[in-house]
């Protein structure tokens, strides 16, 4: 069964005709082709999937396409500046080595930036409890705390 | 000039594109007319497959093919290879059972690659997989690996009846046992290193296209090694002119191992890509990760330490069955053997160490290379023992460790390598001061009032990286050689472009590498750019893995900007009109040699490609070179990790308040990229010790840990931040000094923590991990006897 639906992605309005079992993140990544969402488990644990729906962090391997009718959807590639430069969360992250292959990295910046707007001047332990449903094989956390806990405290001051 | 870019914490030239969701995955390739492949797997760990019927799937819609094994053994596709032949004690090679990429009337561990089936849509592919019947005889299944080899254990492969792969020893058994005889002391323990199943976030993947026109192969893949995986597609399983097939790895979300393999998906999927005249894409669900991929460790073992009265080590005897699984995966062999005994010295004079090593198959995945390698279940072997050697003697842990210390070198080990350089002293000292061991007695009386169990546990660990001078491994009985191909480019305005053979999969090579090109040519890094990961550009590689990227990848990189500096003083020489002889270099700028003539890096290429004054009848335009590197030796990082743990008694939960890592790594180039390594490292050592492990229902073989909430992978909240030191022995056999950095976390930290956990605990052993269940039955088992 084929379904319409129409959402805005990254501030542009979007909609197309998908088969009703389409997941958020394959109509992201499939039909929009915006490939910084990633699958890393299909089972809403690894959190590579997140991205933000009206606001809040969400997992797209975990909901349906047609779930998100009408919503305003932000992905990684929406995050920086339009003239390329990084978000200040971004930028943190590579200011302290936060990422290695990459790979987590979308969901794990989605998922800092719910953080630094949620409880902006998050400890250590709570960065860390936060974390819970983003999983890193590379950097061991360490770095990637650093960077939430440098880049909350950017976004807070800037605010 | 410039500040030397060697030793400097600069920011990843790859990461703009990472956070920014341009990184371009395996997944992320769309090829036009693509097509999408699903795998059927076994469900069953040993059985008989009586018939498959494909009707049913292929007539479901979008559905273009379903292939079997039949069909490729028609179509003569060849098994996947094992790159390293062992030779056993008996003198006769290891078993060699075949391997095929889909399985040929018998099927031997869940997850088993039975057809692929390709569709227009990956949800057509998925639908039309469970319509493919397949009919099993199921039969009795082994797991575990002492268990298959008892007489009535149910049979794998026709060519070995009673499962064993080979028996294969290392060292001076008699040597061993006169010493033994003669001990003051022994103190022995038994161990399982626990399975472990890699989990790289980013799955598994490939996908294949063919062109007709110039009857040539594309495959993109998630592999560490993409030269590698041609040649082993191309000479020994699809028999291709490897000129035929480019084999691209573009951005790998993380290795650890088991994307160095050429794996049957691979296979499948390029040799389709032919037969539908389109390409065919597969990628892994998590869920595939977990029964197909690779996996690690799983050995049984038990050792044995002799010393004399003062805790002086006099030998080391080991016995280790090692579970291969159900075929031999690409480098499964050597990995319990060349990668495993030779590295039993550890840090320590120990004159005589005899290892025996039975690698058996079993009714589950295939095990080979996980991060470390042979080398974290030796130092686990030989960091447990040492640190229960010393409360057997009532000797200070740090203390024995110090009375056996190599300190003269190069040192030659009773099991073949040779160490070039290191100062054991110095690390541990070092993490010691770092770890404050003087005030842990007050901590850990401190926990106690909190009722809290307290305790400390060391690692003094070496391994052998940089992979390896090739003539060597060729005598043990690698298949390939292990040297590693660099080039340098020099463009007509100044930048340059390297290609590299080694890979990076996380480890930032875009940014280490282009740091050495640019110190040496005093250029900003900027300029420089790395390439890697696909054969039709790089001349050739042998990929990444076991630490040797910047070891040899590094080397031979720095040989090629040696054969361009050699270039350019003739150049530059032409040029300011003086001797070659009295052309200086120094990082980009050639000089004569006590003048004030000079010309730039730039300059001087230019001058090669506007060859208008240049030396044309004695050389050639152009500056691009390239060079091969094949290592004299092995490199030997060595470190010394000092881990505290706090035990809830209560509930058994194990946490690491405080871990402390002293690394030497030799000449680190990027301070900031070595230590996210050891971060990576020590977590999944943490990892392997506290909470990861792969179980099998010993029945039925059914994989029981197949998902993230039953196999569990360290979260942000389950590790420390750590606090981390180096000191420096440069290596003294690559021009660089560097020795590899990537595995050491991961081969220290499992015996640091067990030893903290047994000290806590005051008990001898507990199996690793040590999960919170296994810990709370320790304590009561404990609370009974007391």
């Amino acid at each position: 069964m084929a379904v319409k639906i129409s959402m805005t992605v990254n501030g542009k309005p979007v909609s197309a005709e998908v088969e009703a079992r389409t997941l958020l993140v394959t109509f992201i990544r499939e039909n929009l082709r915006l490939t910084g969402t990633h699958v890393g488990c299909d089972t809403a644990q690894c959190g590579a999937c997140t991205v933000h729906m009206n606001g809040k962090a969400v997992k797209a391997c975990s909901m349906l396409a047609m779930q998100a009718e009408g919503a305003q959807i932000l992905t990684i590639e929406g995050v920086a500046k339009a003239d390329g430069t990084l978000h200040p969360m971004q930028a943190a992250f590579k200011e302290h080595h936060g990422l290695q292959c990459g790979f987590c990295t979308p969901g794990m910046v989605m998922s800092a930036l719910e953080l630094a707007k949620n409880k902006p001047g998050a400890s250590e332990q709570e960065v860390r409890e936060s974390l819970d449903g983003n999983l890193c094989r590379c950097t061991g956390y360490h770095n990637i705390v650093k960077a939430i806990m440098a880049g909350s405290k950017t976004m807070a001051a800037s605010k | 000039m410039a500040t030397s870019l060697i030793g400097a914490r600069v920011e990843r030239k790859e990461d703009y594109r990472f956070l920014t969701g341009a990184g371009q995955y395996t997944d992320d390739v769309a090829l036009p007319r693509q097509t999408y492949a699903v795998f059927v797997r076994s469900p069953h760990a040993h059985a008989k497959i009586r018939s498959i019927k494909k009707d049913a799937a292929l007539k479901a819609p979008g559905v273009l093919a379903v292939y079997t094994g039949e069909d490729l053994a028609a179509a003569k596709v060849g098994g996947l290879p094992c790159g390293w032949l062992i030779t056993g004690t008996d003198g006769q090679p290891m078993k060699e059972p075949p391997h095929p990429p889909l399985a040929q009337g018998k099927v031997r561990y869940v997850g088993d690659h039975v057809a692929v089936v390709i569709a227009e849509s990956l949800s057509a592919a998925r639908d039309a997989a469970d319509l493919v019947q397949v009919d099993y005889e199921p039969l009795p299944a082994v797991v575990d690996a002492s268990k298959a080899t008892q007489k009535g254990a149910p049979a794998l492969h026709d060519i070995a009846p009673d499962n064993k792969c080979y028996t294969w020893a290392l060292g001076d058994k008699a040597a061993v046992d006169a010493a033994f005889a003669k001990a003051a002391h022994v103190t022995k323990l038994e161990f399982i290193n626990n399975r472990l199943i890699p989990n790289a976030i980013e799955p598994r993947a490939a996908n294949a296209t063919y062109s007709r026109a110039d009857d040539s192969y594309t495959l993109y893949v998630a592999s560490q090694n993409p030269h590698v995986e041609r040649l082993l597609l191309t000479a020994f399983v699809l028999g291709l002119p490897e000129h035929k097939v480019r084999v691209v790895a573009p951005d790998v979300g993380g290795g650890f191992g088991s994307k160095i393999y050429l794996y049957a998906e691979d296979v499948a999927v390029t040799w389709a890509s032919r037969q539908l005249g389109r390409p065919v894409k597969w990628t892994a669900e998590r869920s595939e990760s977990f029964v197909s991929d690779a996996h690690g460790r799983d050995h049984h073992t038990v050792a044995q330490m002799a010393m004399d009265k003062d805790g002086k080590f006099l030998a080391m005897r080991v016995h280790t069955t090692a579970n291969l699984g159900a075929y031999l995966s690409t480098f499964a062999s050597c990995i319990p053997t060349i990668l495993y005994a030779t590295l039993l010295a550890g840090q320590y004079t120990t004159p005589a160490i005899y290892c025996e090593v039975t690698a058996v198959f079993t009714n589950t995945a295939p095990v080979d290379a996980y991060r470390g390698a042979g080398r974290p279940e030796a130092t686990y072997v030989v960091e447990r023992l040492v640190e229960t050697a010393a409360r057997d003697m009532k000797l200070d842990p740090a203390e024995i460790r110090r009375r056996n210390f190599i300190r003269t070198f190069p040192y030659q080990t009773p099991v073949a390598l040779m160490y070039d350089t290191g100062n054991y002293d110095a690390t541990l000292d070092a993490a010691m001061k770092m770890a404050d061991v003087a005030g842990f007695p007050k901590r850990k009386e401190e926990a106690a009032k909190r009722g809290k169990l307290r305790g400390l546990g060391y690692t003094c660990y070496i391994e052998a990286c940089g992979i390896a001078p090739s003539n060597i491994a060729g005598a043990l009985g690698a298949r390939a050689g292990l040297f590693e191909a660099g080039e340098v480019r020099m463009h007509p305005t100044g930048s340059v472009t390297v290609f590299t053979g080694s890979h990076s999969h996380g480890q930032g090579h875009e940014t280490t590498f282009a740091q050495v090109v640019a110190d040496r040519l005093g250029l900003p890094i900027e300029s420089v750019d790395i390439v890697h990961g696909d054969t039709s550009k790089i001349l050739f590689g042998m990929g990444t893995y076991g630490s040797r990227s910047i070891a040899v990848g590094g080397t031979a990189i720095v040989k090629a900007l040696d054969k361009i500096v050699a270039k350019g003083k003739k150049i530059a020489a032409h040029l300011m009109e003086a001797a070659e002889t009295d052309i200086e270099f120094d990082r980009g700028v050639f000089k004569v040699a006590g003048t004030d003539k000079q010309k730039t890096i730039g300059e001087v290429a230019f001058a090669a490609y506007v060859p208008h004054n240049y030396p044309l009848d004695k050389l050639e335009p152009g500056l691009n070179e390239n060079a091969f590197y094949d290592p004299t030796n092995f490199t030997f990082p060595a470190g010394s990790y000092v881990c505290e743990v706090e035990i809830d008694p209560d509930t058994g939960v194990t946490k690491v308040v405080k871990f402390t890592a002293v690394d030497d790594f030799g000449k680190i180039i990027n301070p900031m990229i070595v230590e996210g390594q050891v971060h990576g490292g020590l977590t999944q050592g943490i990892g392997q010790a506290l909470t990861e492990n792969c179980r099998y229902d010993p029945e039925t073989g059914q994989l029981l840990s197949g998902s993230f909430t039953d196999y569990c992978i360290p979260r942000a909240d389950d590790v420390p931040s750590y606090d981390l030191d180096t000191r420096e022995t440069p290596c003294t056999h690559n021009p660089l000094g560097v020795k590899g950095c990537g595995e050491a976390g991961a081969i220290g930290a499992p015996a640091a923590v067990m030893n903290a956990i047994t000290d806590a605990l005051g008990v001898r052993d507990l199996p690793m991990p040590a999960t919170a269940e296994t810990v709370w039955k320790v304590i009561r088992a404990n609370r009974k006897a007391a």
